[in-house]
């Protein structure tokens, strides 16, 4: 108790001391927070995103930065533990950064958000902004919606709609398998496929619906070897990391032939370890067009020039590009670093994607609409490889924006 | 079903000997010393990413010899100049001391090579499906694994019940006294049994490490279960420890492949649960989702019955 104590009071000063010693002259740098797993199982993940947001930062720096000012990415590991997040959020608080990006696990967001809310209605003077680029569980700008939190990826509900349309046209899926991670983002997903395959394919069987512990399962056989004994001809997971490159791994070994639908089969090692196995038979739902085949010149452009500096990472998240700039061109139009005033200017805001895609972020619940994209598992055509490994993903099909947004279901309250 | 069963048991088994060969070292060392050795699964971890470096240089079968005797080496070196020293000071020191090492491995291979896991692949030589029954296909070097594992197990309790140096190591373990009044060199004998103990338990760790994953957090995954295994099996107990490595592989493995919850099994009985109330998460709860804690639940079971472990003689 009193340790605690003494560590918040410790914070307090600490806030106090950034407080007087930062925003005073206007070459500091505007410091923008990344919360996200930099050790442990899926620290691959956490530190290719790093390296993209400041891949994006140094672009808007050449380019001026904003308000006269750079920007910078202060990265906090939360080894994608909730509550090592919220030890993390406090020394954000605590070196007095008022934006923070944080993706990885809707788990850790759920809890962050919840500590942003309350963090802003009890410090009105000194409030933060969280930017949410990769969790998707469909609750964060649901009922969990606030004003201080903007989502810039599609929401599980988005993704699986899309990805149940193209289940939908293959008449040959008859059983279908779902595994992924025991937390809100595996529940979320599991829920919307079983309710979605209900609706426009009441023919599919589920059969089997299985939720592992996240990030502790090494070996998958086991779960492979139910999969193959459940005579599934399809699987739906939205695992990621090492919880994907794992499964990937387990099922090649005992040769699963079923295809996979997918939220995060991709990079950061699962491309590798999916390997000549997956080719034609993995599927992915995103939101940014692959670089494969024939990209827009900007996203092979941007591909390359990140593949230059940085050789064993992947552009596999430009919604990092698309969330970092919109924050910059809020910024900019607020004229302010002022967390409200920001927000009032994200909300509405619309924004050219490196795909050229024309997204807008909702007012309603700040969940950013945009168009979907499915992709294929191959070595076919490939310019833009994925882990170097000569294989990459090639677009299938593309879902347009109005196609693919969802009705809002927020009830937000607004500062005045 | 059946192709369910026999392919669970197979990878229960390969499982299980990986276990052994950890847990046979460990459940040695404690044998003789009386001391839960922390670090052991930092020496596991140790072999995993010395064969990552060395089969850069030298090729994977090279490693799979030279990994384990450097881990080894490293292990005699850490019993001659730190545990030692650090005995006359008592068990708890010992303890301590072997914690302090473990973080120490944790934090330099972090330091060495990063946080992040390492691409540490199946050599090509054995990336291959060895047989296909029905529709699933068994790796080769899950094989392999399996072969290694008995290899070495056929070996050690050859070592300590047909040889002389096994019936000193064996006399040892009881009466230190007794052996170093006949002239033998114990503190020697416990140097090369830590030594021979770690070189095992880096040998796991060269063949794991492209299965399970060459990652930092990979000493802590197996480091856990290591112990349960060594307290189940009963402390210094090697059959013991084989016995509980079987278990706990083949309960965990199975475990996973059966979707019954509580609600469910009650249902057959003619029990129907109401679909709310306050407890009904935990009724629909399957075994499948709570494998992972299935050896945990067992230790706390033996512990209960049976404090000694299945084949031990002291009180853990």
């Amino acid at each position: 108790m009193s340790r605690a104590k003494s560590v918040f009071i410790g914070t307090l000063t600490l806030a106090l001391v950034a407080s007087l010693a930062s925003g005073v002259t206007p070459a500091d740098p505007i410091r923008i927070g990344y919360v996200d797993p930099l050790s442990g199982p899926f620290a691959a993940t956490g530190e290719n995103g790093l390296k993209q947001f400041r891949f994006a930062a140094d672009a808007i720096n050449r380019a001026g930065g904003v308000l006269g000012r750079q920007i910078e990415i202060v990265p906090f590991d939360n080894k994608v533990s909730p509550q090592e997040s919220l030890i993390q959020l406090k020394k954000v608080i605590g070196e007095g950064i008022h934006f923070v990006f944080q993706g990885n696990s809707s788990g850790v967001a759920h809890a962050i958000s919840d500590a942003v809310l309350k963090h802003n209605e009890r410090n009105a003077d000194n409030r933060i902004l969280y930017l949410n680029y990769s969790a998707v569980d469909p609750a964060l700008t649901n009922e969990k919606c606030h004003f201080w939190h903007f989502r810039f990826d599609a929401h599980a509900d988005m993704k699986m709609a899309a990805l149940t349309d193209v289940i939908k046209a293959n008449t040959k899926i008859r059983k279908i398998y779902i595994i992924g991670q025991d937390y809100s983002f595996g529940k979320a997903v599991a829920e919307a496929a079983v309710s979605m395959l209900g609706k426009k394919r009441p023919d599919i069987q589920i059969v089997g619906n299985e939720l592992h512990p996240i990030g502790k399962v090494k070996d998958f056989s086991p779960y492979v070897q139910k999969i193959i004994a459940s005579g599934a001809d399809a699987v739906i997971t939205g695992n990621w990391g090492a919880d994907m490159v794992n499964l990937a791994k387990g099922a090649n070994e005992a040769g699963l032939k079923a295809p996979f639908y997918t939220y995060y089969a991709a990079s950061d090692g699962v491309t590798a370890a999916i390997g000549a196995a997956g080719v034609d038979r993995i599927r992915l739902v995103h939101e940014s067009h692959p670089g494969n085949p024939s990209p827009p010149k900007m996203v092979g452009d941007y591909i390359a020039a990140y593949k230059k500096l940085n050789p064993n990472n992947d552009i596999n998240q430009p919604r990092i590009h698309t969330g970092l700039n919109m924050l910059v061109l809020a910024i900019k139009r607020a004229g302010t670093t002022d967390v409200d005033k920001v927000a009032m200017a994200l909300e509405g805001m619309e924004w050219t994607t490196l795909s050229g895609d024309h997204v807008v972020m909702r007012k309603d619940d700040h969940q950013l609409l945009m168009p979907i994209y499915i992709s294929v598992h191959t070595n076919k055509s490939i310019t833009y490889d994925y882990d170097n490994s000569g294989f990459g993903l090639s677009l299938e099909s593309k879902v347009e924006r109005e196609m693919a947004t969802q009705p809002a279901a927020c009830k937000m309250d607004r500062p005045t | 079903m059946l192709e369910l069963v026999l392919f669970s048991l197979l990878n229960g088994l390969v499982f299980a000997t990986l276990l052994f060969m950890l847990s046979s070292g460990l459940t040695l060392i404690f044998g003789m010393m009386g001391v839960l050795n922390f670090a052991h699964a930092g020496f596991y971890m140790l072999g995993a990413y010395f064969a990552y470096t060395l089969t850069g240089y030298l090729g994977f079968w090279p490693a799979l010899v030279v990994a384990p005797l450097l881990v080894g080496l490293l292990g005699a070196a850490v019993e001659r100049y730190g545990l030692r020293r650090v005995h006359r000071f008592g068990h708890l020191a010992e303890l301590i001391f072997t914690f302090g090492v473990a973080v120490v491995i944790e934090e330099v291979v972090q330091l060495a090579w990063g946080r992040t896991a390492k691409s540490y692949e199946v050599p090509a030589l054995l990336d291959f499906p060895l047989f296909r029954l029905f529709r699933t296909s068994f790796p080769a070097y899950k094989a392999f694994m399996l072969l290694v594992s008995v290899g070495i197990f056929v070996f050690l309790f050859a070592i300590l019940t047909r040889t002389r140096a096994g019936l000193i190591i064996q006399a040892s373990l009881t009466h230190p006294g007794m052996v170093a009044m006949l002239g033998h060199d114990v503190p020697r004998v416990f140097m090369l049994v830590f030594g021979t103990g770690s070189a095992l338990a880096g040998l796991a760790g060269v063949i794991a490490g492209p299965v399970l994953g060459t990652f930092p957090g990979m000493a802590q995954v197996l480091g856990t279960i290591v112990f349960v295994v060594v307290v189940i099996g009963g402390l210094g107990s090697l059959t013991g420890a084989f016995a509980a490595s079987l278990l706990i592989a083949i309960v965990q493995t199975f475990a996973v492949a059966l979707d019954v919850s509580l609600s469910s099994a009650l249902a057959t009985v003619g029990l129907r649960m109401s679909a709310g109330g306050m407890l009904q998460d935990l009724w629909k709860v399957t075994i499948a989702q709570v494998a992972p804690i299935m050896p945990y639940l067992l230790l706390v079971l033996i512990l209960v019955v049976r404090p000694t472990g299945l084949f031990g003689t002291r009180e853990t």
